[in-house]
């Protein structure tokens, strides 16, 4: 199962429940990885759903796992991308023609929901409106307070900034805006004291 | 001019120092010998002559230096000020606030005459004189909150209300505790306050909310918050954490009455009447150990205050490693006297510090 219990935090990090389904003309799916697991249990629970869905996905490091699986779901659009970077111009588009009754579900890493709910919130979607359900790898998108980078898929804690170089601590505090939670300078006030890093949740 | 502006650094070397007038008139923030969170709000409107409290928006010897200080800081980080599209509004009436309020209240510094939408504002101190149209950005060099909190000291978070809800959507950043404008912006109350220890199982936040969704045009609330820190340093931001971390660690029991400052924040609350947004400024008072210490009432309440304190409170507030440092030296200047109720300092009635 993919699935993972997050522990209780601060009120600024984002929560997460489980996909369902809900009444409407359209509905858009954004996934990555084991997120697909998500969506074909979706499909389970409301095959209906399929005939009016647009699944994009990003398979990442999961390969060609779940893909038969989600074609053999038949939806009206299936798209299967490379990186969600790649993705993001369709996405606009789809954003941009969309109407009253469209559906968002979000499923799979931290970052690919945080960075696909930004997209849908700049077109005008309240985030509370937005589904999420988390899945896979507990990863996080991190932007470093001091020079702004932004450091994908970061899994230990302490580690190092990619852009600026400095060693960063990993903080539940997570802006909407950026999609991004805190990184801070772990060794200000003891510089070179730098704990070993631990993988995060460990 | 009646006030004699100090020319003074808040970086570097350190110039900055308070007369014996802005020792007096500091905003000592606890009212009894210990400490916890509370929604310490109270109406803003005025106070004892000469007191922080009495004006709207307090003008005291360091403007003209605190002034120059935000200048280097957005040059250096332009991000340190930023407002959502849809802000600009309350822009318009926190410039409107502040000039009415500062003209009013020290016509010797600062004037504003107003023809329908043409204004003219004179910031004497700065040495401003600027013509521009009321709610006409390209009249004015910046974005109206930009161009009045430029000439204004303290931080300004302008908070928009909607869906019972207070949200960061601008501000003007740069002589902060510790947290960053450019991450929070967006958030509302509840998010933008998350890393706050224990508070939010107090259910000081939600208090905290239900009363400051409630404020009124014309009925400004305040209240002080503090913490500590080592140097003069108004821009302790997350951003150049790592460039002033370090300083935290050059206390010695030497230098620890000079160099360790308490910092004592004015938050007040503003309702803007076009926008009904509300305006939070959270102007930073601080000074030395050594100068609080010369009020024996602070001196004795600082060290019991301190000493006290509850580990996480202290650990959140950034000065658990230097606290016995700091309670040693406070140390000396308690003799165990009891101390009167409230936040003045009673120089008159308190007794000596008793060898």
């Amino acid at each position: 199962m993919s699935t993972f219990d997050f522990p209780p935090s601060i009120t600024s990090r984002p929560t997460y429940g489980t996909l369902e389904p809900r009444a409407g003309k359209f509905h858009l799916m954004i996934a990555d990885a084991e997120g697909a697991e998500a969506i074909l249990r979706l499909a389970e629970a409301d095959p209906s759903l399929m005939g009016k869905s647009h699944i994009m996905y990003i398979p990442g490091e999961t390969g060609d796992r779940f893909t038969a699986k989600l074609e053999a779901l038949a939806p009206k659009q299936l798209y299967v991308g490379p990186s969600y970077t790649a993705a993001v111009p369709r996405l606009r588009r789809i954003l941009q023609d969309a109407h009253m009754g469209l559906q968002v579900y979000l499923t799979g890493t931290e970052g690919l929901m945080g960075q696909a709910m930004l997209e849908a919130t700049t077109a005008g979607i309240p985030h509370t409106a937005i589904q999420t359900e988390h899945r896979g790898s507990v990863a996080r998108r991190m932007q470093c307070v001091h020079c702004k980078g932004i450091t994908e898929n970061v899994i230990t804690d302490p580690f190092k900034c990619s852009h600026c170089g400095l060693n960063l601590f990993v903080r539940d505090h997570y802006s909407r805006r950026l999609a991004a939670f805190q990184a801070v300078c772990i060794d200000a006030e003891d510089p070179g004291n730098v704990p070993p890093s631990v993988e995060l949740y460990t | 001019m009646t006030i004699q502006f100090n020319d003074e650094t808040f970086r570097g070397d350190y110039t900055f120092r308070n007369s014996q007038w802005a020792i007096d008139r500091f905003p000592f923030p606890f009212h009894e010998d210990s400490y916890m969170y509370s929604v310490n709000m109270e109406q803003h409107q005025g106070g004892p002559k000469g007191s922080v409290y009495e004006k709207r928006f307090d003008v005291d010897e360091h403007y003209v230096s605190e002034m120059k200080d935000r200048a280097i800081v957005l040059a250096e980080d332009p991000l340190r000020c930023q407002s959502l599209p849809h802000m600009t509004l309350a822009g318009w009436d926190l410039l409107e606030l502040i000039m009415v309020s500062k003209s009013e209240d020290y016509p010797d510094l600062f004037e504003l005459h107003r023809d329908g939408n043409d204004w003219h504002w004179i910031n004497k101190p700065m040495g401003i004189d600027q013509r521009f149209t009321f709610m006409d950005e390209t009249t004015l060099p910046y974005g109206p909150m930009e161009y009045i909190t430029r000439q204004t000291q303290g931080d300004f978070a302008v908070l928009d209300q909607r869906d019972d809800n207070l949200w960061m959507d601008a501000g003007m950043v740069t002589t902060q505790a510790d947290w960053s404008l450019d991450f929070d912006i967006g958030m509302n109350f509840f998010e933008w306050h998350a890393p706050v220890p224990k508070a939010h199982e107090m259910g000081i936040f939600v208090r905290a909310l239900k009363f400051l969704l409630n404020v009124q045009q014309g009925s400004p609330a305040r209240r002080l918050n503090w913490t500590m820190t080592v140097n003069p340093l108004l821009d302790t931001s997350p951003e150049n954490y790592h460039k002033w971390g370090v300083q935290k660690t050059t206390l010695t029991p030497e230098n620890v009455g000079e160099k360790q400052f308490l910092r004592v924040e004015l938050q007040t609350f503003f309702r803007l009447p076009r926008s009904n947004a509300l305006v939070f400024p959270i102007r930073c008072y601080l000074i030395a150990l050594e100068d609080v210490v010369t009020v024996p009432k602070w001196g004795r309440r600082l060290h019991r205050v301190l000493r006290d304190i509850p580990v996480e409170l202290a650990t959140y507030k950034g000065f658990i490693d230097n606290r016995p440092l700091i309670v040693d030296y406070l140390s000396k200047f308690d003799d165990g006297l009891p101390t009167s109720d409230g936040i003045w300092p009673e120089k008159d009635t308190e007794p000596p510090l008793q060898a």
